[in-house]
């Protein structure tokens, strides 16, 4: 090892160990303010409803009770996390205006002394809702006459002016017609709670100089920094954003959810306000890892060369978008898996439910490609006979082979991990797959 | 029903708290002593993240009525911190990076803590059965394992020390 490899090969103690070892370090709602006020939401209780009226008298004398926030008091109520990336529209409320379209969303925001008043608070606000047909299945969301959860269009996302997002590579319908077998699947997952150990916090602090500092566990700070600045139609040098002590995320603290709402509060009272999540909001009211269809059909030659894959599969967004556009064009570029298959053809569509909005978790979009795609390698290598190593070793993609979205694989490793794999499990590997490399093809090679 | 004193011994040290009735242990500890290695993770009892000792016991501090440790010791993660270094169990924790985010370790070490005053030669299906009501989001657990096997191959408590 070169004398300048002082990190590379060695076991580096990590910065933040003696605070997790000590309980020094400070996580988000560990900070304590004189004049902490809190913030709790109330939620509606419905699905999918029309509001018809919010009676906040009863909540307004309740001892400690500071002030309520309504969808009136944020300045640019309607946003799309990733509008920051240009994603298109804007479409979730802040707070809900005249519908709400999942059980739990926000409608009106309680600031109070304590946390007890501010939940006394929101037990006693009365809301006049009128129940509307809703929709939890994502191809029930696609047929005609289901509910429209969108303010803005169908039930779809839109990538581009199309309702899905498509790859095309290759002429699909004719290898799939010379094909020796068509092995078809469908694969379903559920929605995952990302279950973080801390929940979703941020506490918002007035400063002197003007400004706002706003502590908080999200896992990118510059989405909820940017994001609450634009809701909030402040310039962003306004706000002071700290974190980076995040306890557990796993995907579920990217959304911007508490920090627009705690800093207008901090803002409309002059004084710190928190903003946490209960356990139970974690786990029913953020966002979870989507449920998904996967329809697979596959192409096959009778040597186990998969000559065309056609995939069209259906993420449950939710009542939201949040980060799932990003999911499903991730999914569209591995569809195809790390095997080099001719002719390919994808629609990945973002749907729109009456469910709890999904959002980021740990690869989410791949995968459940990944699952998709593994059991249908093992139907494939059943159909036409072969072990499954087989299927994979013939089938694996090597440096310069063209993906399916029209990037070229680089650095591949898929054959010798698999060889790896093949060592350590004891499986003795033919001759052939134990020759081969994940090096580019000779010219004219298959 | 008005708020009353209740007196305890905290990191043997006695204090006095002013609570109403039916506020929690974690919650006095949070946020009217400033104890905040006392975690919060779910308030109701699931999680482990909040476990202190009340005479030497791991208790679920988000469940215990604060009144309910009167005259009673208290021991919470700040207390056994020495106030230079760690604690050999603090130390294996480190050592082995029984933790990834840290919000589960307080609770992880309080454990971990009277499990090996009782038992210093803890085996692993003890140590399992000690850390069941504890969760852990980000390791898998058997990092915490391996912490707290090393801790008592270290001799981290009294107990063993005096063998």
């Amino acid at each position: 090892m070169s004398p300048a490899m002082n990190v590379v090969g060695r076991s580096v103690p990590r910065s933040d160990g003696i605070g997790h070892v000590t309980g020094r370090t400070q996580f988000t709602t560990d900070r304590s303010f004189p004049g902490l006020l809190h913030l709790k939401i109330v939620r509606s209780p419905l699905h999918h409803a029309r509001i018809l009226g919010v009676d906040l008298s009863e909540a307004e004398r309740v001892p400690g009770f500071v002030r309520a926030l309504t969808h009136a008091d944020v300045p640019h109520n309607v946003y799309t996390i990733l509008g920051l990336i240009g994603v298109e529209p804007e479409e979730e409320f802040v707070l809900a205006e005249d519908r709400v379209r999942y059980k739990g969303e926000p409608i009106v925001a309680i600031v109070a002394e304590s946390e007890d008043a501010a939940l006394e608070a929101v037990a006693r606000v009365k809301l006049d809702l009128e129940e509307l047909p809703a929709v939890f299945e994502v191809e029930e969301a696609l047929r005609p006459g289901a509910p429209i959860v969108t303010h803005w269009g169908n039930n779809t996302f839109m990538y581009e002016g199309h309702p899905c997002r498509r790859v095309r590579f290759g002429d699909v319908e004719a290898a799939f017609a010379r094909a020796d077998h068509i092995v078809e699947g469908v694969y379903n997952t559920k929605p995952i709670e990302q279950a973080p150990t801390e929940t979703t916090a941020c506490i918002a602090v007035p400063e002197a100089n003007g400004r706002y500092t706003v502590y908080t566990n999200t896992q990118a700070v510059y989405f909820s920094l940017d994001n609450t600045a634009i809701i909030l139609q402040v310039p962003g040098n306004k706000l002071h954003f700290v974190g980076g002590t995040v306890g557990g995320g796993f995907g579920g603290k990217v959304d911007v959810i508490v920090e627009p709402l705690a800093t207008l509060a901090a803002m409309k009272t002059s004084r710190p306000v928190r903003y946490a999540f209960s356990r139970s909001e974690e786990m029913q009211v953020s966002s979870t890892r989507s449920a998904w269809r996967i329809y697979m059909k596959d192409g096959v030659m009778a040597d186990g060369r998969i000559i065309a894959r056609k995939v069209t599969s259906y993420a449950d967004s939710g009542a939201y978008s949040r980060q799932t556009p990003y999911a499903l064009t991730k999914h569209a570029a591995n569809a195809a898996g790390p095997y080099a298959i001719p002719n390919v053809s994808i629609d990945a569509y973002c749907v729109y439910t009456n469910r709890q909005p999904s959002s980021a978790m740990r690869g989410f979009g791949i995968t459940m490609a990944s699952f998709a795609i593994e059991v249908q390698m093992d139907k494939i290598a059943e159909v036409v006979g072969l072990d499954p190593w087989s299927i994979h070793f013939i089938n694996a993609y090597r440096d310069g082979d063209m993906k399916p979205h029209r990037k070229l694989v680089e650095d591949a490793t898929l054959i010798e991990t698999m060889q790896a794999a093949a060592g350590l499990v004891g499986h003795e590997l033919p001759a052939r797959f134990r020759a081969m490399t994940s090096a580019r093809r000779p010219e004219g090679g298959v | 029903m008005g708020s009353k004193i209740v007196t305890f011994v905290l990191g043997g040290r006695e204090v006095e708290v002013m609570v109403k009735p039916m506020t929690t242990l974690q919650a006095v500890l949070r946020y009217q002593l400033g104890y905040t290695a006392v975690k919060e993770g779910c308030r109701q009892g699931g999680c482990g993240s909040c476990t202190v000792l009340v005479e030497g016991e791991p208790v679920l501090a988000c469940l215990l009525p604060a009144e309910d440790v009167a005259g009673q010791q208290v021991t919470t993660l700040e207390s056994i911190t020495p106030v230079d270094g760690l604690d050999p169990l603090q130390q294996a924790f480190l050592d082995a990076s029984g933790f990834q985010c840290g919000y589960c370790t307080p609770g992880m070490i309080m454990v971990s803590k009277a499990l090996l005053e009782h038992n210093p030669r803890p085996t692993r299906e003890e140590i399992l059965d000690a850390l069941a009501g504890n969760i852990c989001r980000c390791t898998g657990y058997e990092p915490i394992v391996a912490a707290v096997e090393g801790a008592a191959q270290a001799g981290a408590a009294p107990g063993a020390q005096r063998r």
